[in-house]
């Protein structure tokens, strides 16, 4: 029945309902203050302000979550219109009929979406796996290890923190193509498995790891690398965690590199191939949004997927990068 | 190297006496059981033989990171200045960059910094620039407000925050160049050469909706200052969870006395946030503001995103474009005569504007941040 009334509904009636709605809630809370504050007493007044800036609180934050979430809103109902609904005069907020043939779309069509999960899926984990053996390496030759000249080194792998990846670049787009790299899986993985920042992070968290242990794990006679891989990797599993997803998604993400140096089937990564293909309806030769917003709903909720999951290790990783993927 | 620091340190603690002896003593070494002379021998010895051994053995450690280091970001540094500094004048007296291809046919470069003046002179430079900075100046200070808004309410109310939490951080784990797309599904007009010539798109029907007139924001024909405000509105939706996240966590941490006696001096709502919320989280600030300038100049697939990679909409292309979409193209020759050398003084003089805005950042921040 709900449904009924919305798909019927176009914006401009919904307007008037929320207006309407919104309406009622101001008078309703008016009319509780005045009550309240005809009570008079210090007390209830103080309550009656507390209460009204509660309010307005939640109202604030609803509306800005409301505009948080309507691109969402709007890409998962624009999925499974028909594109006759989709290109009405008056767009429906809820849809009439559902067509989920948009979604067969997107793995027949010109984006071959089945490929493009595998090509992303194969360089995400091959250079995740890759990028945590170097990073562990360094990050414990940098905690753990004395060697002449570490802090110099430790500093200047910091720094090159601050130059702009756009710099490298230009170079590495003649490295690759000199090694032959072009349109192969070695391009996607080999110039991004060092992150300085990832071994940073390490480190710190390494650091924190007593030293007793490695001492009485010497006298035990344990082996530097049985002492790393029992120990040390155990004890900074959660930075690993935050590592392992953050690469991945960067891998899911990445779009300026691979669009310049592996833009074919074979290797095309996934928001690569998401932008570049054309959803173009045979009929009339327009873009086919319906279709297009079913592929990007596709490669949108793995992400929430493998967030509502890991929220914890995202968003602490997150706060101490400042970097996407 | 080290072992004349071993020699200062201990001569320093020697000379030191009593302070000295505790730290000594809290290094659990047993130099104080002998005489200064006599450990100093001793230990030198072990901690050689010690460090030699793990010398060899770090450089193990580090030697993949350093290998793929060398060749993907030392070396990019000094060829990006050295392919900057090449170019050679052709028969009609142009600037030519440097190219690897053209070199390995036998072109003799000249050295000097004619590609930063090319650069400066081509056509789409200065609308890049002018794009970049404009984007960044205008969305930083919105993000940052309405971040720091957000988060304050965050604080402050205790059911549903969480969800609320959540809610808000989700634009971060989207990708942008799909998000994109949704954004441009959204303001697009739809169906505009079908029988419909009054269809118009959601947004356009939600302005409509309270009364307001439907705008061509992204389509053919449309305006740069509309294509403009789309892109700001995506850009800060993009940029808001990174900065609510830090925010909140630096709020989080803010000692709630502060509070207490704000409110036994009687203070109002907005001069406790104005004059203590802001600066006890004005380090916090500070690095939203630094980051999110170094990411605003650094912007491109949020344009891709909405325009694809036109740069603009059907008719403008390159319109939009940015600083790093302006040296993409000059390496991968989407423009005539794009060189190498071009694209490398691009993304120079890119790095110094990078530099100077986060020097000044610094700068500006050690003057006002409290810590």
């Amino acid at each position: 029945m709900a449904n009924q009334i919305l798909a019927s509904a176009s914006v401009g009636k919904p307007a008037i309902i929320v207006a309407a709605v919104l309406a009622v809630l101001i008078l309703g809370m008016v009319v509780t203050c005045v009550v309240l504050v005809c009570r008079r007493s210090a007390d209830s007044r103080r309550k009656t302000k507390k209460f009204l800036v509660k309010a307005a609180l939640y109202a604030f934050l609803t509306v800005m979550a409301v505009i948080v979430l309507f691109p969402f809103y709007w890409m998962l109902i624009s999925s499974v219109k028909t594109l006759n609904e989709y290109n009405q005069a008056e767009p429906t907020l809820w849809p009439q009929q559902f067509q989920w043939s948009n979604y067969a779309l997107a793995f027949t069509g010109n984006l071959n979406l089945g490929r493009l999960f595998l090509n992303t899926v194969i360089v995400g984990v091959v250079s995740t796996l890759l990028s945590l053996v170097i990073t562990v390496l360094s990050a414990y030759a940098f905690a753990r290890l004395e060697f002449k000249g570490k802090n110099i080194l430790f500093a200047a792998l910091l720094a090159t923190m601050m130059i702009p990846g756009e710099l490298f670049t230009v170079t590495n787009y003649i490295t690759v193509s000199d090694l032959g790299w072009l349109r192969s899986y070695s391009v996607l993985i080999v110039p991004f498995l060092v992150s300085v920042f990832y071994i940073y992070l390490l480190r710190q968290n390494f650091m924190q790891i007593p030293n007793e242990l490695y001492l009485a794990a010497k006298v035990d006679g344990t082996s530097d690398l049985k002492y790393l891989w029992r120990v040390m990797i155990p004890l900074a599993s959660p930075t690993l965690i935050s590592i392992t997803i953050l690469k991945m998604m960067g891998a899911w993400n990445s779009y300026v590199w691979p669009n310049l140096v592996a833009n074919d089937l074979p290797h095309r990564l996934i928001t690569v191939g998401l932008r570049g293909a054309a959803f173009k309806d045979t009929l009339t030769g327009l873009t086919n949004y319906p279709a297009q917003m079913a592929a990007v709903v596709l490669v949108t909720i793995p992400l929430l997927i493998v967030f509502l999951f890991f929220r914890k290790y995202i968003m602490r990783g997150v706060s101490r990068s400042g970097i996407k993927g | 190297m080290d072992e004349e620091k071993t020699t200062l340190t201990e001569q320093i603690l020697a000379e030191e006496g009593a302070p000295a002896e505790a730290e000594v003593l809290a290094k659990g070494e047993d130099v104080l059981a002998e005489t200064p002379e006599e450990g100093k021998p001793k230990k030198k010895k072990k901690g050689g033989k010690w460090q030699s051994k793990n010398q060899w053995k770090a450089w193990l450690y580090l030697l993949p990171a350093l290998a793929i280091l060398a060749v993907f970001t030392v070396w990019p540094i000094i060829n990006t200045v050295r392919m900057s500094m090449l170019y050679r004048v052709d028969a009609e007296g142009n600037v030519i960059g440097y190219h690897n291809l053209d070199a390995m046919r036998g072109f003799k470069y000249q050295f000097g910094f004619a590609n930063f003046a090319s650069a400066v002179h081509y056509s789409g430079f200065l609308n890049a620039l002018g794009n970049t900075m404009l984007l960044t100046v205008i969305t930083v200070p919105i993000s940052t407000m309405l971040a720091l808004l957000i988060a304050v309410a965050l604080n402050s109310i205790k059911p549903l925050k969480k969800v609320y939490q959540t809610v808000f951080f989700l634009p971060y784990v989207t990708n942008s160049i799909a998000i994109g797309m949704v954004f441009m599904a959204m303001f697009h007009m739809v169906g505009i050469d079908l029988s419909n010539p009054q269809s118009v798109g959601i947004i356009n029907s939600i302005i409509k909706a309270f009364g307001g007139k439907p705008i061509n924001w992204v389509d053919m024909g449309s305006t740069k200052v509309a294509n403009m405000v789309v892109l700001i509105l995506f850009i800060v939706w993009n940029a808001l969870p990174f900065k609510i996240l830090v925010l909140l966590g630096g709020l989080q941490n803010v000692d709630k006395q502060y509070y207490d006696a704000a409110k036994v001096d009687g203070a109002s709502r907005f001069r406790v946030f104005w004059r203590v919320t802001v600066p006890l989280l004005s380090p916090m600030i500070a690095y939203v503001v630094i980051t999110g300038f170094i990411g605003g100049f650094k912007e491109y697939t949020s344009v891709v995103g909405i325009f694809g990679d036109a740069m603009g909409p059907t008719g403008g292309a390159h319109r939009l474009d940015t600083m790093v979409g302006f040296i993409y193209d000059n390496i991968n020759g989407k423009t005539e005569l794009s060189t190498q050398g071009r694209a490398s003084a691009a993304a120079l003089i890119l790095f110094a504007i990078i530099f100077a805005v986060t020097m000044i950042n610094f700068y500006v921040s050690k003057k006002k941040v409290h810590y």
